[in-house]
């Protein structure tokens, strides 16, 4: 006898688990919503290099000159602030940055960046998203269930969907702003995660032709077992780098990289724990059938 | 066949280490010279700094209007002596994206660049007399009188000859010059003007007399555009951005080599040979196709690092796993390159499904980033089975280690 872990019999407690992270992630999505970044919003985001402590209602107070409802936010790291409107003009942005820059004795290099984003980029950004990702996803369900079958076609999707929403989960409860990164994030998760279930499924189907195990969720452990080590290794390799950005990246890199490091752990995790027991269920119910 | 596998062995891993150390560092033999692989690279305008402005079109416009305007906002943006700019029409959408390097100030850019440009002399009876389409050439003058900076024009021999009769027939009275809705200047004429020649003053200073003669001689743009994304990025973020990312990457890089060695023993050091290889290879694509590296393309980079080793560990565990079944070292290899084989086509060939639908309906970083995956799950494919595969059979064959120990990892 192989030796294997029960995974696929304990299906519902994997189940749970997820759909408790799920739920606290669409919950959260309900309630406080996403925080959309201007890519969405549209507005305009400066960027000013303080360089020295500094208050940030102080800023905030001097961008109320130009615009009310404007807000500011202080990075840490590099002590920045980060001054976000709706409104603001590019007259306005000039002057906003003049103020600060004659309060803390600034050069004008410290203007970091300005960002200003027209409200027909959004809608745009959204239906990109919402298209990519169905385009993407219908291409590996038809590319699964040529090289295998369409069962595990939809197996597949369902982990990779449980993924997305994994994300989702990151990005309501961190509050991360969501911008066009957002976009990239996700389906690199897909990409990655598609890629871990895959290697299982090959597995799966391997042991299949051998013929040697009885039932699917014998099978779908066994091939499981097989390939937990290359899962771990894989997933760390991955994290080394994508962590390595993360801690020691720029500001803007690491809003995009810690949602990586979420969906690249979900994408092991889905494949491993949502994958190969949904395929199972999947085949059952057609048994019975 | 070991003495061969030991030379292949050498030999295949000195150039590996001497083409990594060339490609980091340059190389220089008399007169010819291999400049760093870095230097090489073109970077983002988020790692450089500038000005980045994405026009829109103000209603419905065709495909002629918008190449036509791109045509002319590249004339324009030449005008400023910027090298390196781009202008390029955003396919799908009417838009067109302008990313002009080295210049700061996203307000004078967009001044010199974004108006519609419909030059117009209007006499005191509301009648117009000249337009932007009489004008021959426009250059910057400076006035002798006063020193002031102002705009020459040289009129075409229509233009000439209608400007002659309005300047005969409102003498002592006031012609308005006008730039789209404003106001450029409204002088008294003195004389009859018949040479086709015409002055403009009123310019602040020389930078805004050499944007307005540079928006005159390209002409006024077809259509009208309003700006929907505008962005400035100081030259500091970029100055900041690569040191901390290289820092990222040579962390990276060396914890994966590290646990690859530790882990996978002489497979894993055959491994990273493989990835010094793949990364080879992506630098020198990257560069041969002229790819911009931007700050998300970095970390698709980097990502793509530690999921190239991925194709290795599906190799290596198999051979783990026939070497536990008890098989000989080179038929435990052979096999292990064999069953692992549709494991990482079938996943990487995923991977690219959606790596390519992020790059065709991406734009801008987005579609950076797509590209350096892209080219990176590609490049892991060819290294993890070509290299990998040659390497590590030769070093078998050569006999150096033969204790089946190296080339499983203690992990069972």
């Amino acid at each position: 006898m192989d030796k294997m872990f029960k995974i696929v019999e304990k299906w519902k407690i994997w189940f749970s688990i997820s759909l408790i992270i799920i739920v606290i992630g669409l919950g959260t999505w309900l309630i406080k919503d996403l925080n959309y970044g201007i890519d969405f919003k549209g507005g305009t985001v400066v960027t000013i290099k303080i360089g020295k402590d500094f208050n940030v209602e102080d800023i905030r107070a001097m961008a109320a000159k130009y615009d009310t409802k404007a807000s500011a936010r202080e990075i840490l790291e590099g002590k920045k602030v980060e001054i976000s409107s709706k409104d603001f003009t590019d007259e306005q942005v000039s002057q906003l940055f003049n103020d600060v820059k004659a309060k803390y004795q600034l050069e004008d290099t410290a203007l970091e960046s300005t960002r200003r984003i027209g409200p027909s980029i959004g809608k745009e950004l959204r239906k990109k998203a919402i298209t990519s990702s169905i385009v993407a996803t219908l291409g590996i369900l038809l590319y699964t269930s040529f090289r295998f079958e369409f069962k595990s076609g939809v197996a597949a999707v369902i982990a990779l969907l449980h993924d997305l929403l994994v994300m989702v989960t990151v990005y309501a409860v961190l509050q991360i702003p969501v911008n066009s990164s957002f976009i990239a994030a996700m389906l690199t998760i897909l990409g990655y995660s598609i890629n871990d279930t895959i290697v299982v499924f090959d597995r799966i189907r391997e042991n299949r032709r051998l013929g040697k195990y009885k039932s699917f969720a014998v099978t779908a452990d066994v091939s499981i077992t097989q390939t937990l080590s290359r899962s771990i290794n894989t997933v760390l390799t991955t994290l080394f780098t994508i962590t390595a950005v993360y801690v020691l990246g720029v500001p803007a890199i690491k809003d995009f990289a810690l949602p990586l490091i979420v969906g690249i752990i979900s994408g092991c995790y889905s494949s491993i724990f949502i994958a190969s027991p949904v395929w199972v269920l999947l085949e059952k119910k057609g048994k019975v059938a | 066949m070991r003495k061969k596998g030991t030379i292949a062995f050498i030999i295949s891993t000195f150039l590996i280490l001497f083409f990594a150390y060339t490609l980091l560092n340059g190389l220089n033999l008399g007169n010819y010279e291999v400049k760093p692989l870095k230097s090489l690279l073109s970077l983002g305008l988020d790692l450089k700094g500038g000005v980045y402005i994405e026009e829109e079109a103000v209603g419905q416009v065709s495909k002629e209007d918008l190449e036509r305007t791109r045509q002319l906002l590249d004339l324009r943006i030449n005008n400023l002596g910027v090298k390196e700019s781009t202008v390029a029409i955003i396919p799908g959408v009417n838009r067109i994206r302008i990313e002009i390097p080295g210049i700061y100030n996203a307000k004078s850019a967009l001044d010199a660049i974004g108006k519609t440009g419909e030059l117009k002399f209007i006499g005191p009876d509301n009648n117009v007399i000249l337009t932007g389409k009489d004008v021959a050439d426009a250059t910057v003058g400076v006035d002798q009188r006063n020193n002031q900076p102002v705009v020459q024009l040289k009129l075409k021999d229509e233009g000439t000859k209608k400007f002659a009769e309005a300047t005969t027939k409102f003498i002592g009275k006031q012609i308005a010059i006008y730039m789209d809705d404003d106001m450029v200047s409204n002088p008294t004429v003195q004389d009859a003007i018949t040479g086709g020649e015409a002055i403009i003053t009123g310019s602040k200073d020389i930078e805004e007399a050499k944007r307005l003669a540079g928006i005159i001689k390209s002409g006024a743009l077809p259509i009208k555009i309003s700006p929907a994304t505008v962005e400035t990025i100081g030259p500091t973020l970029g100055a900041e951005a690569i040191p901390t990312s290289t820092k990222a990457a040579v962390v990276g890089v060396s914890l994966v080599m590290i646990f690859m060695l530790l882990y996978y023993k002489i497979p894993g050091l055959i491994a990273d040979l493989a990835l010094i290889v793949y990364m080879i290879l992506t630098g020198l694509i990257f560069v041969s196709i002229k790819a911009t590296l931007t700050l998300p393309g970095i970390a698709g980079l980097l990502l793509s690092i530690g999921m190239a080793v991925d194709a290795n560990v599906l190799i290596f565990e198999r051979i783990k796993e026939e070497l536990n079944l008890g098989k000989s070292l080179k038929a435990a290899v052979d096999l292990g390159f064999h069953r692992a084989f549709t494991s990482i086509f079938d996943s990487q060939i995923t991977t690219l499904i959606a790596g390519f639908v992020l790059y065709f309906l991406g734009s801008g970083s987005v579609k950076g980033f797509a590209l350096t995956l892209n080219i990176g799950v590609l490049c892991s494919l060819l290294t993890a089975v070509t290299i990998t595969r040659f390497l590590l059979k030769s070093f078998v064959n050569s006999g150096i280690i033969t204790n089946v120990k190296f080339y499983r990892p203690s992990v069972k």
